[in-house]
């Protein structure tokens, strides 16, 4: 068994028309049993910025407090909120830095960088940044996810509309997957709002 | 936290931390991760007037393709590129990394870096990690002494020749250089032999597909041709796209309005006494 499944997780995010979506499953569990359905896996870091984690959820936790730290002492430094892409070689160099003991974790980054562009990104273990201009995903679902999403993305969607598209392809991805699911949590960000929803999905 | 968390970072280099937990899951049955790999086709060429690089664009993980369009020809200087093959973030992080010691290189003796200093900086460090860092690279450029066209093993071990090929996809590129390579070639020839040499990994190897990159350096010229040739367009799209009408029940919506920062730029009154 992979260690990536032990947690069970699927994560998206998905560009629109200046805006984008960053949605998860709420499962959590140890193998096969369920032990939360209510587990955080998306984390603000600032208004324009978004990270999802999938894979052991220790490590997710642990990694999302050490980037909070770093993150925070940017912020004092610079006296500004980082930018996504700069955000992106952050957690990429930080995961390559334990190449040969890695954190079990694939981070999803979606945020809006200069002139309210949209930008995602995901990366494997070890910090390999790969920089889409559509959709990223990640997770035990992540087979499905990459299924359902080619087939229902389009360029430049309106917020209400890739809201529709990322939770169908969220939702229809995980009920083919044991691991993750028990409903969904979507934010759909543009520059003047940040909509948050908790989707209702197959409790099983 | 622990003291070394505290310094950020404090020498750099690799971490080695997690590795005792790590076994641990190993022997318990939990199995680590498998790594995104440039599955690949990278090929290089010595022209007339230079060198030619050619790299396809898919990345794998495992058997699933993870992105459909990545770059795998990567800067080094502003005359020498080099293509990587093998782990995706051994490739860029090694690649990144000389990159950063040529410009201090060139910062401190005031000349154009050369290719065998970018090959001696990359063979001391892959051999220093004994094949665990593992990245096939195909570094070529163009300096003072000529065209230099170079592949580097994992293990450190390195080869200087006029045509190279390295990856999962080097023996279908290696049977088209074999056959249709001669010194003296120039650029359109090259570069139409390197995207044939490509299109042969792409649709041959399967680890290897989508675009084709090339990149041409000459004396004192680059020209980086992303996505040169695309044999793999998606023509399956269907027109009308998919709508929902049934819309997605949602339990909780939560809105938080976003103010645009104002920024506040000082008049520098405040050290003035």
């Amino acid at each position: 068994m992979s260690i990536f499944e032990y947690n069970g997780s699927a994560l998206i995010a998905m560009v629109g028309k200046n805006c984008f979506a960053i949605a998860s499953d709420r499962r959590l569990g140890v193998q096969l049993q369920t032990i939360a359905t209510d587990f955080q896996r998306i984390y603000k870091f600032h208004d324009r910025l978004f990270m999802g984690l999938s894979g052991l959820a220790t490590d997710a936790q642990t990694l999302y407090q050490r980037l909070v730290f770093r993150h925070k002492l940017y912020q004092l430094r610079e006296e500004r909120d980082m930018k996504p892409e700069t955000f992106a070689s952050l957690v990429s160099a930080l995961l390559y830095e334990k190449r040969f003991g890695p954190y079990f974790c694939q981070p999803v980054i979606a945020g809006l960088s200069d002139e309210n562009k949209p930008f995602i990104c995901t990366m494997d273990s070890i910090g390999a940044k790969e920089l889409a201009k559509d959709f990223v995903v990640a997770g035990t679902a992540s087979e499905s996810l990459y299924g359902a999403c080619e087939a229902v993305f389009k360029p430049d969607m309106e917020p209400e509309e890739l809201f529709e598209t990322v939770s169908q392809a969220l939702l229809s991805s995980v009920d083919r997957d044991c691991l993750s699911g028990w409903g969904g949590h979507i934010y759909v960000v543009t520059p003047t709002e940040i909509k948050e929803r908790i989707l209702k999905g197959r409790m099983d | 936290m622990s003291k070394s968390a505290v310094d950020v970072p404090p020498m750099g280099g690799f971490n080695f931390d997690l590795c005792r937990r790590n076994d641990m899951l190993a022997k318990k049955g939990v199995n680590p991760p498998s790594f995104r790999k440039t599955g690949t086709t990278i090929v290089g060429i010595v022209f007339q007037d230079g060198i030619i690089l050619g790299a396809d664009t898919r990345a794998t993980e495992g058997p699933i393709v993870c992105d459909k369009n990545c770059e795998k020809i990567h800067y080094m200087a502003p005359n020498i590129y080099c293509c990587g093959a093998g782990t995706a973030a051994d490739t860029e992080a090694v690649t990144d990394m000389v990159s950063s010691q040529l410009q201090l290189h060139r910062y401190h003796t005031g000349r154009e870096s050369r290719v065998i200093t970018a090959l001696t900086l990359l063979k001391k460090h892959l051999f220093n990690y004994q094949g665990y860092v593992s990245a096939a690279l195909v570094l070529g450029g163009v300096d003072c002494t000529g065209p230099h066209l170079h592949t580097i093993y994992p293990h450190g071990s390195t080869d200087t020749l006029p045509f190279a090929t390295m990856g999962s996809g080097s023996l279908a590129a290696m049977a088209i250089f074999e056959s249709k390579y001669r010194e003296g070639l120039n650029r359109d020839e090259g570069i139409k032999l390197v995207c044939e040499a490509i299109c042969s990994g792409v649709f041959n190897d399967l680890g290897s597909g989508s675009n084709v990159d090339v990149c041409v350096i000459t004396k004192g010229h680059k020209e980086y041709l992303r996505n040169h040739m695309l044999p793999n367009p998606r023509t399956y799209i269907s027109s009308r796209g998919y709508t929902f009408p049934k819309k997605t029940e949602v339990l909780i919506t939560k809105i938080t309005p976003l103010k645009d920062k104002e920024v506040v730029i000082e008049g520098g009154d405040a050290m003035e006494e």
